[in-house]
């Protein structure tokens, strides 16, 4: 029987020499120290021996077990250093092939603009106040220092509704007079907030203008609330929104419900001012309608505009949008292509 | 409006380039939106960007000032002349030309004073004036009918000023040698300033040059005022009657006897080209010419028209508003209905012309004209704006008197119009002027406190500089005790009194002291309070859930119409109990608000619903791709019969159709389309996005939607949308042809509101769970949300899982059954649960099914 054993431990020996996988592995180690294994049963059929030759036996036999399972431990790691081997030469794919398509989900490209300069302005104080889309021809217009058949009208092309003296708004200010009589507690208090919104014109609609379109509307009013002012905190705005560098100016103009009033360009941030397609080769992109309160729009609002001032400013989300991707139509907006969609 | 800066130039200096001015008068709100050059080149100034110009400059060498001596007749073309041109050279030219304003002067021999006109030399670039489309030639040498020619006299189409000619151009003696490079002559540059409101005064070349006298610190040049009055008085010639003061506060004439209509001379017909106005006659050039020049427009009678009207009598121009009935022939060619508020010039025997907007056609002046009575009149702004609008009549007059002249200018207008009359038709001016100013304007005085203006601007200004803005500005301003006594120049309407007055001014200094010298402060005003814009925060969190699940945000046109969202319902929706409906936003039965002026017709009414915005994006995008899945949140406007402005509520809508997953090149996943439960994981994993609990669905009845394949969402009792495939007649209606459409439409602003902000969340436990199957039959007809109910109740704590794993109908359920499987999961938070406790709930379930549903186990 000790032959026998001698006999299988060679024959184990040689046959680990050939084993090149871990499913080969398996097999030597099911054959010969399974529980059904040869050195088992050898082990286990020690009782047909006779005594005095049993402790030999069983002390080879272990020896034997023992050799065979630190062989075994000594090809496994060969058998898998060799099958990593294999595998990290075998297992190469085309990384060119495109992905696999997920299909996600993704906001409007207004919508992203808005969230930004919710963020921005947020951080800034201005809160966001929302008022409603249709409006009186009173607030609209009216109580924001615009009076009936006044030629300033002119400057607002106006969707009428059937019901007189009822309009689509033409833009977010009629905001400013909901803001300060909802929030001034009769002009006793400072106002900081922004109004964004859906407004509409009387506008035919082309690559460059449209008749629904979204405004944001900045309003702050105080005791001490300067032009200056006005100037620092578009310019922080600015800085935040097109880059550190951004630089801007402002241009007078006129709106009836500001006075001073003021154009507010930021240096082209595509050609840094060296004038571009985008900036119309002037070096400069309009960002913003802004002033200063104008004084019988406060005191329609509910404050003395001898002790109170204000700024307000109004900007274009779409326009802002269009011009940070170069996009050159602006019913791409309200269109929903999703080819267009997609890339935002 | 147009500014040459040549016109310019003759009341104000200008030292400064073009480009550098444009954009100072930019930045002080007279935006110039473009420059047109004429023959010079575009000027280059550091740090002042425009578009690159692709004007022709003309070559200082080979096109100069030309001067014709002679104009021989062509030997064998009567279409064509010989000009002997002198354009410095040592000998005459001998050009071939057609241009007929030359033929009265052929064969006269050598003229006594040279025809002064643009001579290009060969080799020398031009607009090519006999090609259809814009395009530039090189002159060359060739034949014209026998005759060798090799230069050219030029129109002012091949020159790149007008499109419009007679020929070649023909000037005044311009004081300069033949031969002067043309640039010096006619080099110019049109300003193209966009004029805001507020600008009335700028509506003119001296309002312009004002504002550029201020800016540069410049006198202003003023243009003469008087006139040479050598007549009889115009005493007892005419008569004024204002009925309406308010609304024509002051009428001015003035008359010219004995003169002769005819062609304005060269310089005036030049500029009013430039300014894109048609010479007719002197008489009606100068009415331009003034507007134009000055601001204050004019209108000329035939004075004996007018005589003959009134019986050989004194004329009496009377100002009125219409009789009912009354019409009026304007110049227009058109027979104008007047309507109550239109303000008329008039006189004793009818309407001579609409005030300040646009003439009559029968008293106007004709080429037989001897004696000119010239208007210059005021009128109310709002009104004449109104009037434009209602009659639909734009001029040149209706325009400047709309934005609001000053009265001050008609005694300026009636003068120096007569005058220039004189001067280009001959005649006698009559002594005196008619006035009537029943109501004086006064200049506006405004009293402004130093410190107010370092209150709004947050700069310091010194006293000296804002008293050197002012008088540039031709403000009258002095100070005392630290308060500024300011009265505006008489014809700036824009300076209103008190604090609107204050802030006038202040914009006055601002704007010309420069925003550029503005620096930035941070406000230094207390901080209002903040407070939580839940609303919006909810919504974008809802935005954000939507994205997660895959969707893509659409915004669309808020406007549509009845019709189109009629085709949405193909029957009207179920009657349902008052009650409900008072209290249910997505059962409005408002109306809409309608557009009285819609842009186009299917743009025409605010809509009541998102459902018909998603499937036009869906129609819109079917023919790119398949798969598509959408979701909008916006306004919706219902009108009230009880109140003025409507209700607005925000909707959420959703819309999902075609493939359920993007298919690529490995087409290792099945891209069946999507279903119901799609949809319905949406709403699900909206509502857990959101916190909302408690939802429950019901069968729907909305209109839009297949009846069967269509559910309601209730959340704590209140229904807040409805979901499911689109109904199959709507989907005709519409001409979906893909596969199905799947849609909701949701009360947004119902939902926030049930968001539970303060969730709890669960604790973890570790004990082992206790895992088990469960199949049942039953009736068809048990809703699985029932099914699901009576088990959690029989299960009880211990019950921690259930999930639905499969619904199976046929061999061997039998007909009109079903079997639910569902996989348990049972555990208990503290301790290791034992098999007898999993058996004794486990049984519960099982005759608790069958008592209250009468489910049996599946064998």
């Amino acid at each position: 029987m000790l032959q026998e054993l001698e006999t299988i431990y060679k024959e184990a020996l040689e046959a680990i020499a050939s084993v090149r996988d871990s499913e080969a592995l398996r097999a030597w180690e099911r054959t010969y120290l399974g529980e059904k294994g040869s050195v088992y049963g050898m082990l286990r059929s020690i009782g047909k021996l006779p005594k005095e030759e049993r402790a030999d036996f069983g002390k080879r036999a272990n020896e034997v077990k023992e050799a065979l399972l630190a062989a075994m431990t000594e090809r496994e790691k060969l058998v898998s250093a060799a099958e990593l081997a294999r595998d990290l030469e075998e297992g190469q794919i085309d990384v060119t092939l495109p992905g696999r398509p997920h299909p996600t989900g993704g906001l409007h490209p207004s919508t992203h603009t808005l969230r930004e300069l919710y963020r921005i302005w947020g951080d800034m104080g201005f809160q966001v106040y929302r008022s409603r889309d249709v409006e009186d021809d009173e607030t609209n217009f009216t109580l924001l220092n615009i009076p009936e058949h006044h030629p300033a009208r002119d400057m607002w092309d106006t969707f009428h509704t059937t019901t007189p003296g009822v309009i689509l708004r033409t833009h977010t200010s009629p905001g400013q007079i909901h803001a300060m009589r909802e929030l001034g507690d009769e002009g006793n208090e400072p106002i900081r907030v922004i109004l964004p919104g859906m407004c509409y014109r009387y506008e035919q609609v082309t690559a460059r203008s449209e008749m629904q379109f979204h405004q944001l509307e900045g309003l702050a009013v105080g005791r001490n609330i300067r032009m200056s002012d006005l100037r620092g905190t578009i310019t922080e705005f600015a800085r935040r929104f097109y880059g550190p560098k951004a630089k801007i100016r402002f241009r007078s103009s006129y709106f009836p419900f500001t006075e001073p009033s003021v154009e507010v360009d930021v240096e082209c941030f595509l050609c840094g001012g060296e004038g571009c397609r985008v900036c119309k080769y002037s070096g400069w992109i309009e960002i913003a309608g802004a002033g200063m309160v104008h004084p019988t729009v406060l005191q329609n609002g509910g404050y003395d505009p001898t002790q109170w001032s204000g700024f307000a400013f109004g900007m274009g989300p779409e326009r802002m949008t269009m011009n940070k991707h170069d996009i050159r139509d602006i019913r791409y907006f309200w269109n929903n292509d999703l080819r267009f969609l997609e890339q935002f | 409006m147009l500014v040459p800066l040549s016109w310019l130039k003759e009341f104000v200096e200008i030292d400064i380039p073009p480009e550098l001015l444009a954009e100072r008068l930019t930045l002080a709100g007279l935006e110039v939106g473009s420059l047109t050059y004429i023959g010079i080149p575009q000027g280059k100034v550091e740090g002042v960007r425009f578009p690159k110009s692709d004007h022709l400059v003309w070559d200082r060498e080979k096109i100069v000032l030309g001067a014709i001596r002679e104009v021989k007749p062509h030997p064998d073309a009567d279409r064509l002349v010989l000009a002997m041109v002198d354009y410095g050279g040592t000998e005459l030219e001998q050009t071939v030309t057609g241009a007929p304003n030359l033929f009265e002067y052929r064969g006269k021999g050598p003229l006594e004073k040279p025809l002064w006109t643009a001579f290009a030399k060969e080799g020398a670039e031009v607009w090519d004036g006999h090609s259809e489309t814009l395009q530039r030639m090189i002159l060359k040498e060739k034949k014209l009918r026998g005759i060798p020619n090799r230069c050219m006299v030029c129109s002012e189409k091949e020159l790149g000023i007008y499109e419009d000619h007679e020929g070649i151009i023909l000037l005044d003696d311009p004081g300069k040698p033949a031969g002067t490079p043309l640039q010096d002559v006619l080099g110019d540059v049109l300003f193209n300033i966009e004029l805001t409101p507020n600008l009335a005064r700028c509506y003119s070349i001296l309002g312009v040059a004002r504002e550029v006298a201020a800016l540069l610190g410049k006198p202003v040049r003023y243009p003469s005022f008087e006139m040479v009055a050598e007549g009889s008085t115009i005493e007892g010639e005419v008569a004024i009657e204002i009925q309406e003061p308010e609304l024509n506060p002051r009428f001015t004439l003035t008359l010219l006897r004995n003169t002769k209509i005819q062609p304005a001379p060269r310089w005036m017909q030049y500029r009013l080209r430039l300014v894109g106005q048609r010479p007719i006659n002197n008489i009606v050039d100068v009415t331009n010419y003034i507007t134009f020049e000055i601001g204050q427009p004019l209108h000329a009678f035939d004075y004996d028209k007018l005589k003959a009207r009134a019986g050989k009598k004194t004329p009496t121009i009377i100002t009125r508003l219409p009789k009912p009935g009354e019409t009026l022939d304007t110049l227009d060619e058109k027979t104008r209905e007047l309507e109550p508020h239109n303000i008329l010039v008039c006189d004793t025997q009818g309407v001579l012309s609409l005030g300040g907007v646009i003439g009559g056609a029968e008293t106007e002046i004709s080429d037989s004209t001897t004696n000119v009575l010239l208007e210059a009149a005021n009128w109310n702004f709002i009104n004449i704006r109104r009037t434009m609008q209602s009659q639909k009549v734009n001029t040149d007059a209706g325009l400047r008197f709309s934005r609001g002249v000053h009265p001050s200018q008609s005694i300026l207008g009636v003068k120096r119009g007569i005058e220039l009359m004189r001067q280009t038709g001959g005649g006698s001016i009559a002594q005196g002027v008619i006035d009537q100013y029943p109501r004086p304007v006064q200049p506006a005085q405004v009293d402004l406190p130093i410190k107010e203006i370092k209150r709004l601007l947050g700069i310091e200004i010194s006293i000296e500089q804002i008293l050197d803005i002012l008088w540039w500005l031709e403000f009258k301003a002095e100070v005392k005790n630290d308060v500024l006594h300011v009265i505006a120049p008489e014809y700036r309407m824009d300076i209103g009194s008190g604090v609107v007055g204050r802030a006038d001014l202040i914009e006055e200094i601002a704007r010309i002291y420069g925003y550029d010298r503005m620096y930035d402060t941070i406000i230094a005003d207390e901080m209002p309070p903040q407070w939580a814009n839940t609303a919006l925060e909810r919504e974008e969190r809802a935005r954000d859930v939507l994205v997660a699940l895959g969707l893509r945000e659409t915004i669309s046109y808020r406007l549509t119409t009845p019709e189109r969202e009629a085709a949405l319902t193909p029957q009207p929706p179920l009657p349902r109990g008052e009650e409900e409906r008072d209290h249910d936003r997505l059962w409005d039965a408002g109306s809409y608000v309608e557009l009285a002026n819609p842009l186009t017709p299917d743009r025409a009414a605010m809509r009541h619903t998102l459902l018909g915005s998603l499937i036009d994006n869906a129609l819109t995008n079917q023919r790119t791709v398949t798969r598509q899945q959408l979701f909008e949140i916006g306004q919706v406007y219902f009108k009230r019969e009880d109140a003025k402005l409507p209700d607005e509520y925000r909707r959420l809508g959703l819309l999902i159709t075609g493939a359920r997953r993007a298919t690529g090149w490995t087409q290792d996943e099945p891209d069946a389309p999507v279903d119901f439960f799609d949809l319905k994981a949406m709403v699900e994993g909206l509502l857990n996005g959101l916190h909302i609990q408690n939802a429950q669905y019901r069968r729907s009845s909305h209109p839009s939607l297949h009846p069967g394949r269509s559910a309601s969402v209730f959340v704590n009792g209140q229904h807040l949308g409805d979901f499911g495939e689109l109904h199959p007649v709507v989907a005709r209606q519409i001409e979906w042809e893909s596969a199905p459409l799947y849609v909701g439409e949701f009360d947004l602003d119902g939902l926030l509101a049930d968001v539970n902000a303060n969730y709890p969340v669960k604790a973890l436990t570790n004990t082992p769970p206790v895992l088990q199957d469960i199949a049942l039959v039953m009736n068809d007809e048990v809703e699985a949300a029932r099914v699901e109910a009576v088990i959690r109740k029989a299960g009880g704590d211990l019950l921690k899982g259930l999930t639905l794993f499969d619904v199976y109908r046929g061999d061997p359920i039998p007909e009109g059954h079903k079997s639910l499987a569902y996989s348990l999961v049972y555990r208990a938070d503290d301790r290791t649960l034992t098999d007898k406790e999993v058996a004794t709930v486990h049984q519960k379930i099982v005759k608790t099914v069958e008592r209250e549903l009468g489910a049996k186990l599946r064998a």
